[in-house]
């Protein structure tokens, strides 16, 4: 056995989907998605309950076929994947469970034992080698999954979720884990619904109920917000009330452009952020959608979670 | 307690299938059993050998199927030996009445109808109801040979057969929960994006099933052979090509079973309805000709009826290979079915987007590659 192949670079510059549509039965689960993954950066996948991240993410693994457009991956040697959920064997050790991974790609048994070692390491599961996997906690199962899925050096590392109910010690320690995956030159794609983690990111995608939203490095996605934001103290009154919510204790108010609304009457003029412009955005659709008005948002789409603001 | 009745009915009315199993199975388990569940032998195969085979009258419970005057002793057990009758009559001088002891049944079933009072054997080769002189010739008392099961043990038939029913809880319950197991926790999709092709993942998955079953085997029949004194007349490697190919039916059918189902409780459910018809309608307790007619074709269409036939033939009677080529290549056909269809599910979980199993290249994958399942795909 010999060792895996070296991470090869993709053909056009980013592994990722183009134009990709996605159908379950009748409904459409991913309309016309783009999105792209390069290599040592880490590219965000954002969205609601029902937004279509799994159902991207799973394209790129090639778990499913899209049934239109193009997916663009390594070989399957080259593709690190942790589904929804840690997709580690409960009834294994965390030993057990690397050990396989590194068996089912190809990675030299001279190698796999200190490789195995070295990550149990970086994830602090060092101690816990020996514990069946169903039996470790939420944070460290997640860790497990993640190393697992890093563990034989993938060009394209695709992480499902990978801090969906862990705590902020673990999070900390995944965030570290994915960091030094790109640092060492994975393209890694993630999805997430919270929009702090993605302002970490150097590309993001916001999808909604299967389309894109936004696309873009977050400082890209705020600075192309439409409009002004202001930040005051009491929820405005009037049909600025439909555009407001609640962040970090006080209220955010957007003014769309072309509203003659006089400056400075709903507040201090603020910076936009990505979550923010996401907000914004899922504000902007809603609104076009249905003019329903008054409802108490607190931070936009009710499915995405500003962590803090929750 | 209403509101919990209320939400046990909901849940209930949308898990079809155990509905069905509580509503539809226990009638047709009745309707099936009913007709099955019968100890009562009315026909018993008989050959007739020696000089006056062609004119020894042979009446109900036994049924004649070949005469052959020319034969003697040597012919109609082996007539017995590979199945071709439960009885046989060696007319002549000596008269013999050998009985096949492995079919246990139908065993006791002839030597009471030897024994009744109103059959009575005559010398001249046959036996007549009612006491009829055949040939003119006095009556005497025909030699009777029970073989294979001389003391007519119950255990003698049972350990072949449970060898069988081992090979079917391993094979279709276990390995349908081995799978299914997979796609509970999620495992599945993850193989499905490994470097691995279907069929190692396949062949992987079913190996160690098959590797317990077959210890499972040999620790069953050398508890029988030991404990209960059951003899293994027969060679072994007919026995393991009948075993193996009877395992390969049920691996493939269980993988079959843990492909349709979204959990273990389904996967136990399917494999309770496979298991169960298997256990009493292939003739491990039931006499297959006491079965009726209307019901005993379902026996012919189950594995466990032909494994039957070549574990008691080969254990009991030691019968060789050559009768036993219907059942071995009936087991060979079905795994040949069955194991191809359970591939072929396999292969629709793993792979579906056609991402190559190689190690080098690179693939850009265009779209209209397939087709993707609801049931397992995520919503977010």
């Amino acid at each position: 056995m010999s060792a895996p192949p070296p991470r090869l670079p993709p053909p056009s510059g980013a592994w990722g989907a183009r134009a990709v549509t996605v159908r379950y039965g009748h409904r459409l689960a991913l309309d016309q998605v783009t999105f792209q993954a390069l290599p040592g950066q880490v590219s965000a996948v954002v969205g609601g309950d029902g937004a279509g991240r799994t159902t991207l993410l799973r394209c790129l693994s090639g778990a499913i076929a899209p049934g239109g457009g193009t997916v663009a991956r390594p070989a399957r040697i080259q593709v690190g994947y942790l589904s929804a959920g840690s997709g580690t064997y409960p009834d294994l050790t965390v030993a057990e469970n690397l050990a396989f991974r590194a068996a089912a790609y190809q990675i030299p048994a001279a190698a796999a034992g200190p490789r195995i070692r070295e990550y149990l390491g970086r994830a602090g599961l060092a101690d816990a080698r020996d514990r069946l996997a169903g039996q470790l906690s939420g944070g460290m199962r997640q860790k497990l999954g993640v190393i697992a899925a890093m563990l034989h050096h993938p060009a394209l590392l695709i992480l499902d979720e990978p801090t969906t109910g862990v705590d902020p010690v673990s999070r900390a320690d995944l965030w570290s884990l994915i960091a030094r995956a790109a640092a060492e030159g994975a393209a890694v794609a993630f999805s997430t619904s919270y929009l702090d983690e993605a302002e970490r990111a150097t590309h993001v995608l916001i999808l909604a109920e299967g389309r894109e939203l936004a696309a873009g490095s977050p400082g890209q996605i705020a600075a192309a917000m439409p409009g002004r934001l202001w930040v005051t103290g009491t929820r405005p009154a009037g049909p600025a009330r439909a555009r407001s919510w609640r962040r970090d204790g006080r209220w955010r108010v957007w003014q769309p452009e072309g509203d003659r609304d006089p400056a400075g009457r709903f507040g201090d003029p603020v910076q936009p952020d990505l979550q923010d412009a996401v907000t914004v955005a899922i504000l902007t659709r809603e609104l076009d959608g249905d003019r329903t008005g008054d409802r108490d948002r607190r931070g936009g789409d009710p499915a995405l979670s500003a962590r803090e603001g929750r | 307690m209403w509101a919990m009745i209320v939400k046990e009915f909901r849940q209930l009315r949308r898990d079809r299938r155990t509905l069905a199993m509580m509503i539809v199975l226990p009638v047709v388990l009745l309707v099936v059993f009913g007709y099955a569940a019968s100890f009562d032998v009315s026909a018993i195969p008989a050959v007739v050998a020696g000089p006056q085979a062609a004119q020894a009258p042979v009446r109900a419970p036994f049924q004649v199927v070949q005469r052959a005057p020319s034969e003697g002793a040597a012919w109609a057990q082996d007539e017995l030996r590979d199945g071709h009758a439960a009885v046989a009559v060696v007319t002549g001088a000596r008269p013999m009445v050998l009985i096949d002891g492995s079919q246990l049944f139908t065993a006791k079933a002839a030597l009471a109808a030897l024994e009744s009072a109103s059959t009575t054997f005559h010398a001249g080769g046959g036996f007549a109801a009612g006491g009829q002189a055949a040939g003119g010739q006095s009556a005497s008392a025909p030699q009777v040979r029970v073989l294979y099961n001389p003391a007519l043990k119950t255990s003698y038939i049972m350990i072949p057969g449970l060898a069988g029913v081992v090979l079917v809880f391993v094979g279709i319950i276990i390995t349908s929960l081995g799978v299914v197991r997979e796609r509970q926790t999620g495992t599945l999709e993850q193989l499905a994006v490994m470097p691995l092709r279907p069929r190692d993942v396949f062949l992987g998955k079913i190996a160690p099933y098959f590797a317990v079953a077959a210890a499972d085997l040999a620790l069953v029949l050398a508890v029988g052979v030991a404990l209960f004194g059951v003899p293994f007349r027969g060679s072994y490697a007919v026995f393991a090509l009948g075993a193996l190919l009877f395992l390969f039916v049920t691996l493939g059918i269980g993988v079959l079973i843990s492909s349709v189902s979204e959990n273990q409780g389904q996967a136990i459910q399917m494999s309770f309805m496979f298991t169960l018809p298997q256990v009493l309608l292939s003739g491990l307790i039931f006499p297959l000709s006491s079965i009726a007619a209307g019901v005993r074709w379902i026996s012919y269409l189950l594995p466990l009826t032909y494994f039957n036939e070549i574990s008691r033939g080969v254990m009991l009677r030691a019968e060789p290979i050559g009768p036993l080529w219907p059942p071995l290549l009936f087991l060979a056909l079905l795994g040949l079915v069955v194991m191809t269809l359970a591939m072929l599910r396999f292969r629709s979980y793993l792979g579906p987007a056609g991402s190559g199993g190689g190690r080098g290249g690179q693939n850009a994958v265009a779209g209209a590659a397939g087709t993707p399942d609801p049931a397992t795909a995520g919503s977010r």
